[in-house]
Order: C-alpha cells, then structure tokens, then sequence
C-alpha cells in the first residue's frame, strides 16, 4: 500500500497503457469482452483514483504524492509529478468520465470497437499525465497528444461533417498551442539567462522575473493557447463543430475534462508565470468572459440541433469561469474550480442524454421530439435533474459554483458580475424551452411511439453524476476543504508580485474578499 | 442537538421524506399515496403545533444542523431559525397544507401522475417549511428558488397540453428575472456588512448609509415581485392556473406566493432602514392591488378572476409592510391564506362538477345542485370582500387603518376603491355561478363533490369566520398583535402603530365599500335592472383595458420575447457563422491555396497531416534542447 501510494500519479498515469497492453491481445471480433473489460480496467482505475482523495490531507496547498525522477538532465527536464487541491478532482473527473463514456458506448459504437476503447484508454493517460504534471516539458508533451486519440475518436466514429470538425478541433488547438509553446520556451531561457541553471521544474520558473512589457506579449502568446482550449469568446467555434459531430463519448470527454485544460493552465502557469501582466490584463479577459456568457446563452436559444444547444452552452458556462479566476478573490475562485467540476459533471450527463436520445430517434433535432415525458418517465425525471444543475438551481451543484463566482467577483467588477449574473435568466430560457419541446407536449413524431425508457446500464452510467449533483448542491464542504488552501495559496503568491506593481492594496484588498 | 431542535428538524423532514418515497414507491403503493403523503404533512403539523407550543411559552432559538458552504471568508451554515413569526408561518403552512392534500385525495383521483403529484406536493412542503426557517439569506434563497421549482413541475403536472407546459416555463423565467435582483442584492449584502446571516446583518444595517441599505432592500425587493406577483412581474400568475386547482390553492395562494410578504417581514430591519425603499414597496402593492382587481372584474375563467384577485390582495400585504406595519401585514397574510385557500377550493368543486369547464358564462343556478360548495364559497367570498365578521374584515381594515393613520391617505382611497372592486369582481362570480338561470351544458350532471373534498373546505371556513377575531380592532390591542409584534421590534424608524381613535368610523368606510360592490354585482346580475352590456358600452376602453388585462402580454411579447429571438438569430447567423467561422475558414482557405504546389507529398488522408504536425512539433522541441 505505501508503494502505491508514494507512486500512485504513475499508477494512474500507466494503468490505462497497461489496460491497452491487455487489450490488444483480445480478438477485435470479441465486441461484448472488449467492452466490459475496458469499462472494468477504467473502473480500476477510477478506484485506484479516489484513493488519491482518501489519502489528500486537506488544510494544505503542498504538492502532494510527489514523485520526481531526473529526466533528461542537460536541460533541466525531469519527471515530476504532484497534485494540489485543484489537480485532485481534475483527476479524479476525468477517471469517472473515462469510465461512463466507456459504458454510455455499448450501443453507439457498432464499429471498430477494439480501437475505440483503446483509443479512449490512451486518451484517459494523456489526460491524467497533462493534470499531474509539475515539469514544463512533460505537461506540454502530455498536452499535445491527447489531440491525437480525440482526433481519431472524432473523425473515425463521429457523424456529418465529422472530418471537417475533427481538423478543425485540431488545427485550431494546435496553432493556439504552438504560440502557447513559444512563450513557455522563452520564460525557459529567460529563467536560464538570470540563475544560470538549465530548469522545467513549474514551480522554479515561477521566481523567474520578467519586464512588465515583456510579460504582456508572453500573456498574450499563453493566452491564446489556453483560451482556444477554454474556449473564450471569439475563438470557441470549433467547439460546437466538434461536439456536433463527436461520438456522445467524445462529446463527454471533451467536454467534462478537454475543456478544463484552458482554465487549468491559466491556473497552473498563465498567471503564476506572468503575474503583473494577468493582473493588468484581468478587466480586458473578464470583459471577454462576460461577454461569453451572454453570447454563447443568447445563441444557445436559438439551436435547433440539442449538441449544439449543450456546445454552446458550455461557452457560456465557461465564461463565467473565466470570470471567477480572473477576478481574483478567494471566493470566486473557489468558485471557479468548483465550477470546472461541476461543469464536467453537469455538461457530461447532458451529452450522455442527447446520446440516448439520438440512439433511440436517430435525430439531434428539437423539432423531431416532443411528448418524451409520457414514454420515458425514468430519462424524464433524470434529465430534468441535470437541466436544472446547468441551470444552476440551488439545491444542486452549478448553484454553489456560480453563486460563489458571483459573490466573490463583485467586489471589484460590480457591473460586470450583475451582467455576468443575467446570463443566469438565459440559461433558463434555453434549457426549459428545449426541455418543453422535447419531453412535453403531445408525441407528434410517429417514429417515438415506441420510445424505450432507460434501461440498467443507462441508468448506472447516469446515477453517478446524479448523485453528485445533489451531493455537491448540499454538501460541498469535502470538496472546498482541498480547494481552498491550494486557492489562498496561490492569491497569496499573487500578491508578492503586485508588490513591485504598486498595485498591492488592490490585490490584497481582493484576496481577502 | 437538544428536544427542541430535534422537533424543528423532523417538521421538514417528513414531507422531504415523502418526496423520495411516492416519487420511488408511487407505482407501486397506488391510491394510498395520497393518504399516506397527507399523513406525513399531518405530522409536520402537529410537530410545527408543538414547537408553536414551546415558543410562546418562551424564547425563540437558532438550531444548527451542519456546515454548508465555507469559501474564503464566506461561511454559512444550515440553520433556522425558530421564533413567533416562524412559528405562525409554519402552523398555517403545515395546516392549510394539510388540508389542502387531503382535498387532492378526491380531486387527483385517478390522474396518471398521482403519484408524481404528491411527491411534488411533498417536496413542494418542505421548501416552503425550510424557506421559512432560514436563518440567512443564502438559504433562503435556495428554498425560495426551491419553490419556485416545485410550481414549475406542479404548473406542468398536465405537461402533455401546450399551454401547461408554457404556463410553467413562464412562471420560472419571470421569477428568475426576480431572482435575478434578488442574488444581485445578496451580493451587494456580503460586499457591505461581510455576511449574509439574519442577525450578523441587522447588527450592522443601523451603521451603513442609508443609500446602501435602500439599494440592498430594493434588490431583495425585486426577487419578491416575482414572486409574490406584483405588477410589472405578475404574469405569470394566471397563466399558472393551468395546474391542478389544488395547486392553485397551495403555492398560487396560500403559502408560496406570500414568500415574498414574509421575506420582507423577516429582514423587517434592512426594509426599515430605508423609508425609500419602503416607500417604494407601498407605490407597488398600493398599484397591484387596485390594477388586478381592476382585471377581476371583467374576466370570465373563474381560476382566473381568482388568481387576479390573489395579485389584488398581495397588494395590500404590501402596503403594509411598505408602512411598517408587518404584524398586520402578517395577519393578512394568515387569514388570506385560510378564505383564499377555502376559494380555490370551492372553486375547484366546482369544476369538478363540470367536468373541468371554467367559464362562469356557461355555468349560472347552481347553488341547488351543491349547497355546500356554494355556502363555504360565500363564507370565503364575504371574507374576501372584508364584510364582518368573516376575517378579511379584520386583517383587511388592520391594514387600512394603519395606512390612514400613519397618513398616506391616496393609499388608503385606492385601498378603499379596490375593496369595493374586490367585493363586485367576487359576488359577480357567485351571482353568476350559484344563482339566476342555469347556462350548464345538459349533459353535464352536476353534483356535489365527495367528503374528502368538501370535509376540508367546511374546515377552511369555519377558520375564515374564526381567526379574525384574533386581531379584534383595535389590533394594536389584539391577541394577533401582542403575540407577533415583539419580533419587529428592532424595526427602527417608523412610528409604531399610531392606533387613531376613528377606527370605529374606518371601519365603517370599508364595510360601507364591500356592500356597495355585493350591490353593483346584484343589481347587475341579479335584479338585471342595468344590463352589463349598457355598462360595458358606456365605459368604452376602460373596459377594453380590463378585460385585456392592461396588454402586459402582448407589450412583453413585443419588448422582450422578440427583441430577444432576434437578437440570438443575428448572433448565430451573422457574427458566428458569417463573421468568425468565415476568418477562421478563410485562413484555412489561404493555405489551401498555397499547398496546391506541394499537392505531391498529400495522401489524401487529413488525419495523417495532424499526426505530423504533431509529431513536427515534438521533434523540433526535442532538437531544440538536445543540440
């Protein structure tokens, strides 16, 4: 057991390889063991996972379960990896998703199954290794090849136009990526140029000091890496491309844990690197935030299509993420991540239905439904619970995350935070008006007659995220317990470089809202 | 946890319970769902009784059942609190409740969703048990929010007609444009005093400017527009009789849409704080109840009439609380709930003894056919239109009293006015349902409803002749009086009841008002000395205006619901589709045209080209370090 614990982040890393390994030597033509087995190893995996939230000491923002070999020493590149409060339930988020969209797929993934599961698999180490990462180089390496599987996943089982979206979803992330890199490699060189030592180790660039002028342009190099993947106001129209065309277990990775890489790494390196540049450039990314959640509610009203209603409103929710983490109070960020959770708990049970749906009517079209409820008593009452959490009705967990955004970034963006908190009437306009169209009403559509209710495994892939819903909603002191000291933490940093900004008294003045 | 607060929890837990097991075990346990859901209110409120027993036999107290939210410097807990004012709210909620399923026992019989509707009913009790109980505003905003969702699926329990599932959806929507203010008020709240919890916050209200304090309680009034009903945000109450007329009796008269009566009582420091804000709350239900009464009175669905005349009297609990007078306000908030509760009711016998059919135009001489709902219907009636010694007449003119006394005399002539409205609007219905020739579709066999049904409305307005007589005028001298009124005593700036030795005459007045508008209605349909169609010509457009319910509507339909749609179509089509996705393909077409000259080394298979991009990319990383 201390073995496992003290090498537990490359266990979860590996596994999933290890699972491929097993994999490989199933006959592809033996759909039903490929199945089961890979939902049975990523179930492993999720376990081995919550062991990570046993054994967390909550109370502290240190790295825990760290493990750190070198690497390629001439540069300064080892294998580092640790998690903090934030990093924990990443992790753990993208275990429990891997493993549901592995069970949501038994039904609409009719081909080439073997290389799907496997595919998914990889993907799942690609994830869990860009999240426990602590070395510049090992992050960006684990960062590039998750496109690759989710590539595949895309253009090899999506629908429509699914090539076209999958280039799109690459290109687009990829040219983001890139400029990302080059920024990373110059605050590299620069930390080498001031210390003399050769390091990728996160935690040592941060003491890296860097002109105000020149940290604007390196923010903006960053900036665009992560923001496409978050994705922020204007560069988010990959994303409804892709979440279209994606298979439903696509859209619930890319959605649940891909689109939680953006905020992570502003997180994770955007502002801890560049601190007086995100603090000078916080009002103009909240302007966009804001932004964001009303456009991506004003066009989610209008989608005829339902993957593109959820795509789009995932634009919106992020916005207010963006708002949180940049408004730089501990509530709002506390809030922020909490969000990211509740965000891939929330938007994947909402992809897992639109699958269900899609299976049974073979169309994603509004118009195409209506009267569901009647049919289908079981998907009415648990699809409603997870509209009602994207919503964010208190009582269930998008409440906390957006009420503690809100709260917490009013302070100092007053009127921004009460337009951000209008975007919460959209919201309901949106997501009951599609809920109407398609669950009430008469069945006008002769094909829904005989519309199948939800049956076991539908059930215990959804029941998870359920509970977590409510779960959260009530309780989310577990949950705010480990973010939090990581969150007070990192403002804490924060306000040690305000210092030579003369902007100290407004950051402290932030941090203690 | 000590006894007592043991009780306070097991008051919500029961219907909480209830919820989880009809909605689980309904299928199976069949037609006893409704007696058992009844039951599990019936505890709540024999508990609520003895906890009521407990507190005015000593102090209030907080209970505190676990640590909710803690995030920064934020901390709030799951607590109530547990004092006179929520001690009286719980009792009638629990009671009126109560009833109110044991009616739904007869009226839902045979719905498909039966079971589905007490296991909402259920959880509909418990917010509102855990709304009242709050003891900070975060809580009782989750609740308030709660309720509101519980009206939403109640609205919508017959989903499968349109105009159900749009009456629901509206009800959320225009509540959530409340809420809105209201979250933006919490917010302004924390910035201000650094909690959100009762009692932090009245220590600090008395210390803050008053400009803040008037922002916060307008904001916070705001959410109590919506849900309460008040004009410009009252829409979405008649539409919402779509539901299941117990419901109506429930949520849409009863307890829910007072929430926002209560909210105000019980944050009674920061509203008093700020005479502005005040002020502002006595404009709005002063207009609201003289504008729905003034739609009552020519509308034809019976639901409806009812619904306005909801509105109509939550105008007048707002007046009192505008003036500060939040024990009368409190007061008629109580026996509103009792003879609206007993209208709905009666009314709801009434078509289920014609077969769902609401318009009193094909209705008329009923009263033979179903002596009890027409008797308990007048109890209710005679108590809405404030004729003694039903308790409208008591709560009522408590209210009107104190807004002459304290001086804001047009108030008190538009209360007046509406008070004849109301008495015409409610006594034109009876003349026109119970008595005078029959208008009722012969097949229709109309009959009385079974016990279960009329058992609890005979119960309601035994309560609407009895409860009035606790604010026995002077009510500044009443029972009612004595025993809420030490809860607002930290109510600042306002005088305290000024009680004016004219009440006798006030009184007068206001009788002198219901009779002359049960006079109207019978001179019109009954004795039909004046045809209702001469009245209708000669008052032209006033008419017009009522009978259109004054075109919110259709105002809301142009302002809003269209500038919205085309607002998100130019969005999608032009900015989203044209603008951003035509730059970013047309780079992508720009390269394209470049790569037609290295066409040779393309193998036509797109995904290989992001594998080498990829790969490219690591490659040169990994030169770049190693050389």
């Amino acid at each position: 057991m201390d073995f496992l614990l003290s090498h537990i982040l490359t266990v979860l890393i590996f596994f999933p390889l290890v699972s491929v390994g097993v994999l490989l030597f199933v006959d592809k033509n033996n759909e039903g063991l490929l199945r089961n087995l890979s939902t049975i190893l990523s179930l492993v995996e999720f376990l081995i996972s919550v062991l990570l939230f046993i054994y967390f000491k909550p109370g502290t923002y240190q790295f825990q379960f760290v493990e750190r070999y070198s690497w390629i020493s001439s540069f300064g590149a080892s294998y580092f990896l640790g998690i903090d409060g934030v990093s924990l339930f990443l992790i753990i988020l993208a275990t429990l998703l891997t493993t549901l969209s592995l069970l949501s797929s038994y039904r609409y993934i009719k081909e080439h199954v073997k290389e799907f599961v496997i595919l998914m698999l990889i993907l799942e180490t690609f994830m869990i290794g860009t999240f426990a990462s602590l070395d510049v180089l090992l992050f960006y390496l684990f960062w590039e090849f998750m496109l690759i599987p989710m590539y595949f996943i895309i253009g090899m089982w999506g629908t429509g136009r699914r090539v076209y979206a999958a280039v799109k979803f690459v290109l687009y992330t990829l040219s983001g990526s890139l400029i990302m890199l080059f920024g990373l490699i110059y605050i590299f060189i620069l930390h080498f140029d001031q210390t003399g030592n050769f390091t990728l180790n996160i935690v040592k660039l941060y003491n890296t000091r860097i002109p105000l002028g020149l940290q604007i342009l390196l923010f903006i190099a960053l900036f665009l890496g992560f923001s496409i993947k978050v994705p922020v106001f204007p560069f988010h129209t990959w994303l409804p491309d892709a979440h279209t065309e994606a298979p439903t277990a696509g859209s619930v990775i890319l959605a649940g844990v891909l689109l939680k890489f953006g905020v992570y790494g502003f997180f994770r390196f955007g502002i801890p690197l560049l601190p007086e540049a995100s603090i000078i450039l916080a009002p103009v990314i909240i302007v966009i935030g804001v932004i964001g959640v009303l456009y991506g509610a004003f066009v989610s009203i209008v989608q005829k299509d339902l993957k593109r209603l959820v795509a789009f409103s995932s634009v919106s929710h992020m916005g207010f993420i963006m708002l949180g983490l940049f408004a730089m109070s501990a509530i709002s960020i506390d809030g922020s991540i909490l969000q990211l959770i509740n965000h891939g708990i929330t938007t994947g049970a909402l992809f897992l239905f639109v699958g269900m749906l899609y299976e049974r009517a073979h169309s994603r079209q509004i118009a195409d439904f209506g009267g569901i409820a009647r049919k289908a008593p079981i998907l009415a009452s648990l699809f409603m619970i997870s509209v009602l959490a994207s919503i964010g009705l208190p009582g269930l967990n998008g409440f906390i995350g957006e009420f503690l955004i809100l709260i917490g970034a009013f302070k100092n963006y007053m009127i921004l935070t009460i337009f951000a908190t209008s975007g919460v009437i959209f919201a309901a306009v949106y997501l009951l008006w599609m809920f109407q169209r398609v669950m009430f009403q008469e069945i006008t559509n002769p094909a829904l007659e005989n519309f199948e209710d939800m049956n076991l495994r539908e059930i215990i892939t959804i029941m998870p995220l359920i509970l977590l819903m409510v779960f959260i909603g009530f309780y989310p002191v577990p949950f705010l317990d480990r973010i939090d000291p990581t969150v007070v933490h990192f403002l804490s940093q924060l306000n040690r470089h305000a210092f030579t900004l003369g902007t100290a008294a407004k950051i402290k003045g932030m941090s203690n809202a | 946890m000590d006894l007592k607060s043991v009780i306070t929890w097991l008051i919500p837990l029961f219907p909480l319970t209830g919820w989880v097991l009809w909605g689980l075990l309904g299928r199976y346990i069949k037609d006893l769902t409704g007696h058992l859901a009844s039951a599990f209110v019936g505890v709540s409120f024999i508990l609520s009784l003895v906890l009521f027993y407990i507190v005015s036999n000593s102090h209030g107290f907080t209970a505190t059942l676990y640590p909710w939210i803690y995030a920064g410097r934020l901390g709030v807990n799951v607590s109530a609190v547990i004092d006179r004012l929520s001690m009286v709210m719980l009792v009638m909620v629990t009671g009126v409740g109560g009833l109110i399923h044991v009616y739904s026992i007869g009226y839902m019989k045979g719905d498909k969703g039966y079971a589905r509707y007490f296991s909402f009913l259920n959880l509909f009790v418990f917010s509102m048990i855990m709304l009242i109980i709050s003891n900070n505003l975060l809580l009782l905003y989750v609740f308030w929010e709660a309720v509101g969702f519980c009206s939403y699926i109640l609205i919508g329990h017959w989903y499968h007609k349109k105009s159900a599932s749009d009456a629901a959806k509206k009800a959320f929507i225009v509540n959530r444009i409340g809420d809105f203010g209201f979250s933006v008020g919490i917010f302004l709240l924390f910035l201000t005093t650094r909690t959100i919890n009762y009692e932090s916050v009245f220590k600090i209200i008395p210390a803050l400017p008053s400009i803040t304090v008037t922002a916060i309680a307008l904001l916070l009034f705001a959410g109590a527009v919506g849900k309460s009903a008040q004009f410009p945000l009252h829409v979405w109450l008649p539409d919402a009789m779509e539901g299941p007329t117990p419901v109506s009796a429930l949520i849409h008269a009863a307890t829910m849409v007072t929430a926002g009566v209560y909210m105000i009582a019980r944050l009674h420091v920061i509203f008093s704080y700020s005479p502005v804000a005040s002020m502002f709350v006595l404009f709005i239900g002063t207009l609201t109840a003289f504008l729905a009464a003034f739609i009552a009175a020519s509308q034809f669905d019976i639901k409806r009439i009812i619904a306005y005349s909801t509105i109509s009297q939550l105008g007048y609990m707002f007046m009192a609380v505008g003036i500060g007078s939040y024990t009368a306000g409190i007061f008629h908030l109580i026996s509103h709930a009792v003879f609206k509760g007993l209208l709905f009711l009666t009314a709801g016998s009434v078509m289920h003894a014609m077969a769902g059919e609401l318009d009193l135009r094909k209705m008329g001489g009923m009263y033979p056919k179903m002596k009890i709902t027409a008797l308990t219907f007048i109890v209710g009636a005679l108590a809405l239109s404030g004729i003694p010694p039903f308790s409208g007449f008591f709560s009522k003119d408590a209210i009107l009293a104190d807004v002459f006394s304290r001086g804001f005399y047009l108030s008190w002539i538009i209360g007046e006015l509406t008070a004849l409205l109301t008495a015409f609007y409610i006594f034109r219905l009876i003349f026109r349902v119970f008595f005078g020739q029959s208008n009722v579709d012969p097949k229709l066999h109309v009959h009385e409803s079974p016990a279960v049904m009329t058992y609890p409305m005979v119960i309601l307005s035994l309560a609407a002749i009895l409860i009035g007589f606790l604010g026995m005028p002077p009510f500044d001298h009443s029972v009612f009086y004595n025993f809420l009124n030490v809860d607002f005593k930290n109510a600042a700036i306002f005088a305290p009841f000024v009680n004016n030795a004219s009440w006798v005459i006030l009184s007068l007045i206001s009788v002198l008002m219901g009779l002359l508008g049960i006079l109207a209605a019978y001179i019109l349909y009954i004795r039909k000395s004046v045809s209702p169609e001469r009245v209708k010509r000669a008052i032209g457009p006033i008419y017009s205006l009522s009978y259109h319910k004054v075109y919110f509507d259709e105002i809301y339909d142009f302002l809003i619901v269209r500038t919205v749609l085309g607002l998100s179509t130019f969005f999608w089509r032009i900015i989203d589709d044209a603008i951003i996705d035509g730059a970013v393909n047309g780079i992508a077409a720009g390269f394209a045209f470049f790569s037609v000259k290295v066409k040779r080394i393309q193998n036509g298979m797109l995904m290989s080209y992001a594998l080498t991009f990829a790969i490219g990319v690591i490659a040169l990383l990994f030169y770049y370090f190693i050389r």
